[in-house]
């Protein structure tokens, strides 16, 4: 028993992961084998056995803690006594958590809506193109950077050095701004501009999500539509405007509420390059800053649940576009 | 691989990593026998711990490599000897991930704590996880470590924890060669200390250099400077005070000092040297904020003698080398407040070879061993602990000083605190002063609102 439990060496581990699976494997197949095998089972016993792992996972990893979190934001900082809404109604008057919920605002706003149209346009202009290969690999790169690494690779582009002499710039763009005769500038420090500096980050590593997608509903609108339109004399813009962006539409929704979901949770950007500071925190960065290193248990889950509650009409709104979407085609 | 084989490659592995400790052949029978092979360490001292064969003891810290090969190297002569194996895990994420474990009843046999405020919070959120020390650890601790230092890891008249490292933080580098050039003095007192600053300034230089920048803790080094003039400006009772949250985070006294800090990190003419204004100092690295030295943008920096890690391998770190740091003095020249920290040594477990290893880390041998394994920049504050062995002049200096009892020391404060203030509001408060310009007295009030109340 004792070698199942302490897996000491990173062989025994990969063995004892082995064995896991396997385990879990051979589990489920006696399941479904068990109920396949009797002729006359009654539906509910073949259901309850494909659905009943599923459901206890899903109970044990997704929805105990949740309501567990719940139940913990109605707790005091040390998670003991409980105090009612006095998390929530902190997180709504204090000025820094104000700042937070403002910067959350930002950035579920701008960076959806910007990386959306960013890609749509580029996908439009670079459509059929020579270069349109080699234009998407480009664009498409840095979803392939995590978020700390695109950070920390930002945070060197906006890395500032006093105008003195015998100091050198290292980021780029004061470089840039050096090289203008304009004085360089320390864009993480003053708010709420920092906040939009961060942003940039989150724009750069999404546009070439919402490019991909918005790219292959492009590609897919029929030929016929866009040879009548032609002949009725659309061109352009107008083209864009009246047959480009309502056949995508679904594909557009789907791709601003990912997006918008993706930037709800956004944490490492923060962390990586400003730690919270200088008024640029966000509601996921305040909850893992509260919760383990403040160790404000009671406030870190009433964070949390606002995200989460936050995020789920975003949930609805996207499993129904994507359901009108099916049924369409 | 069998024990005795892999004992041997231990033992090569020992004296590889040059562990002096050839105090004298241990009682060696014969050939290819088990104790044979560690022979270059004296086991009589280990024998009290008894025969540990085949047990595992878990450590769990916030010392990441470079340093935990340090850590690593000097359990060897402990390993070797009693048999035990000891498990080291570094993680950088320390302070968040212990509680989680505690919480998730996966404590580590041992870990090492930086602060004594978070050994407090831990002791009072799961009092059945921290484990008293034993016997040897208690006897070892009143031994070897002054009554400050004993109390720091004391909760409520129990020892839990006992101090590993230390650090002086009371330090001001400078290069020598430097101020040789220029004619200065080191000054030795908080006056003389200004007088330089601006004797630098009419001289067409900035004098200070300072940086905050330190990841998700960014502002920790704000709060020292802090610490160390309410040291000089209100004294040591009064800090006390403070730390114990006796008077207000916001006392006037508190002020004062603030105020003293402003008139240099506030000063434009005073800092901040190759690397911008004032507001620079919020997003200036503070482990590259000091390179303006060598480089000859500025002339001082307030840093911990463990500073010296972080200077280019080429520059001598040496009284009349290229940079040294000199003790940031007090209001007058027999005022001699020092401030410091170290981490501490808690068990999670009572299991015989868990309390075995925290008396060898409470022990000289232990000092002393992880002295002839370490560079520089690690210090003890164990009686026992031979200072020659220490290999930086800085870290001689700083053991000097600790152990120096016309030195009043006192402990980091913001690392006493609550976590709320000590790890949080102090650190963000202290940024907000610098980045965004913010007052004095609101900077404290703000502190002294998120005191929490229990």
């Amino acid at each position: 028993m004792d070698w199942l439990i302490n897996a000491g060496s990173t062989g025994h581990k990969f063995v004892l992961m082995f064995v896991a699976i396997m385990l879990f494997v051979v589990v489920m197949g006696a399941i479904l084998l068990a109920v396949d095998r009797p002729k006359r089972v009654p539906g509910w016993v073949v259901a309850a056995a494909f659905l009943g792992p599923t459901v206890i996972g899903l109970g044990f990893g997704l929805v105990y803690p949740g309501l567990r979190t719940v139940w913990g934001s109605l707790l005091d900082s040390k998670g003991k006594d409980y105090v009612g809404l006095e998390n929530y109604v902190r997180v709504f008057s204090e000025d820094q958590f104000q700042t937070v919920l403002r910067n959350t605002l930002m950035w579920v706003i701008l960076v959806p809506l910007l990386a959306t149209l960013i890609g749509l346009v580029y996908a439009v202009l670079v459509d059929r193109t020579r270069f349109e290969y080699l234009a998407k690999t480009l664009i498409f790169l840095p979803m392939a950077i995590s978020m700390v690494g695109a950070g920390i690779i930002w945070k060197f582009v906006y890395e500032f050095r006093p105008d003195q002499p015998g100091v050198n710039q290292i980021g780029i763009l004061n470089q840039l701004l050096v090289w203008l005769g304009l004085p360089p500038q320390q864009f993480l420090l003053s708010e709420p501009a920092n906040t939009l500096f961060l942003i940039a980050v989150m724009i750069w590593i999404q546009t070439g999500f919402a490019m991909t997608v918005l790219s292959a509903a492009i590609k897919a609108i029929p030929d016929d539509i866009v040879e009548a339109a032609r002949l009725d004399g659309l061109h352009g813009t107008k083209m864009f405007r009246f047959i480009t962006v309502p056949s995508i539409r679904p594909a557009l929704v789907v791709v601003v509420t990912t997006i918008a979901m993706g930037t709800l949770k956004v944490f490492d950007i923060v962390r990586t390059m400003t730690g919270g500071n200088f008024g640029t925190s966000v509601v996921a960065n305040e909850f893992y800053v509260q919760s383990f290193r403040i160790r404000d248990l009671g406030l870190g889950a009433a964070l949390a649940v606002i995200l989460f509650v936050l995020v789920i009409p975003l949930v609805i709104y996207n499993v129904r576009q994507l359901r009108i979407a099916e049924e369409i085609r | 691989m069998n024990s005795m084989g892999r004992r041997r490659s231990r033992a090569t592995a020992v004296s590889a990593a040059g562990v002096l400790l050839l105090v004298g052949a241990c009682g060696s029978n014969d050939e290819g026998s088990a104790e044979e092979t560690a022979a270059a360490i004296d086991c009589a001292q280990f024998e009290q711990y008894g025969d540990l064969e085949g047990k595992t003891v878990s450590v769990y810290t916030s010392i990441v490599d470079p340093e935990a090969e340090e850590q690593r190297a000097s359990y060897k002569p402990f390993e070797d000897c009693t048999g035990a194996e000891i498990e080291y895990e570094g993680s950088r994420e320390f302070e968040a991930q212990l509680p989680v474990r505690l919480t998730a009843g996966n404590p580590p046999d041992i870990a090492y704590i930086p602060q004594p405020g978070f050994l407090k919070s831990l002791v009072e959120d799961f009092p059945d996880a921290v484990t008293p020390a034993g016997e040897a650890v208690v006897a070892n601790a009143n031994e070897f470590y002054t009554p400050e230092w004993v109390e720091y890891g004391t909760v409520d008249g129990t020892l839990y924890a006992t101090p590993l490292g230390a650090n002086v933080k009371s330090f001001v580098w400078y290069s020598p060669s430097a101020f040789e050039g220029a004619g200065y003095e080191v000054p030795t007192t908080w006056d003389e200390l200004m007088d330089l600053s601006q004797q630098i300034v009419d001289d067409g230089a900035i004098p200070w250099c300072a940086g905050i920048e330190s990841g998700e803790a960014t502002g920790w080094p704000a709060t020292d400077w802090v610490e160390d003039v309410v040291l000089r400006t209100a004294g040591a009772d009064v800090y006390d005070q403070w730390v114990n949250h006796e008077i207000p985070f916001n006392d006037p006294q508190i002020v004062t000092a603030l105020g003293a800090v402003g008139d240099i990190l506030k000063n434009p003419e005073y800092v901040n040297g190759g690397l911008g204004g004032v507001t620079s100092i919020a997003t200036s690295a503070w482990n590259e904020s000091a390179n303006g030295i060598p480089d000859g943008t500025c002339w001082l920096h307030r840093a911990a003698n463990f500073y010296q890690a972080n200077w280019d391998e080429g520059l001598e770190v040496a009284e009349d080398g290229d940079v040294y740091a000199f003790y940031l003095p007090g209001k007058s020249a027999s005022d001699k407040p020092l401030l410091g920290g170290g981490e501490f040594v808690t068990a999670f477990s009572d299991r015989p070879e868990v309390q075995a290893f925290h008396a060898y880390l409470s022990s000289p041998e232990w000092a002393n061993a992880k002295a002839s394994v370490t560079g520089q920049g690690w210090f003890s504050a164990n009686s026992g602990l031979d200072s020659s062995l220490l290999q930086s002049p800085i870290d001689q200096l700083s053991y000097e000083l600790l152990t120096d009892p016309s030195y009043t020391f006192r402990f980091d404060g913001s690392d006493q605190m609550p976590g709320a203030v000590g790890a949080g509001t102090f650190w963000t408060e202290m940024t907000a002063w610098v980045a965004s310009d913010k007052s004095d007295q609101d900077v404290l009030t703000a502190i002294e609102a998120s005191w929490p109340s229990s």
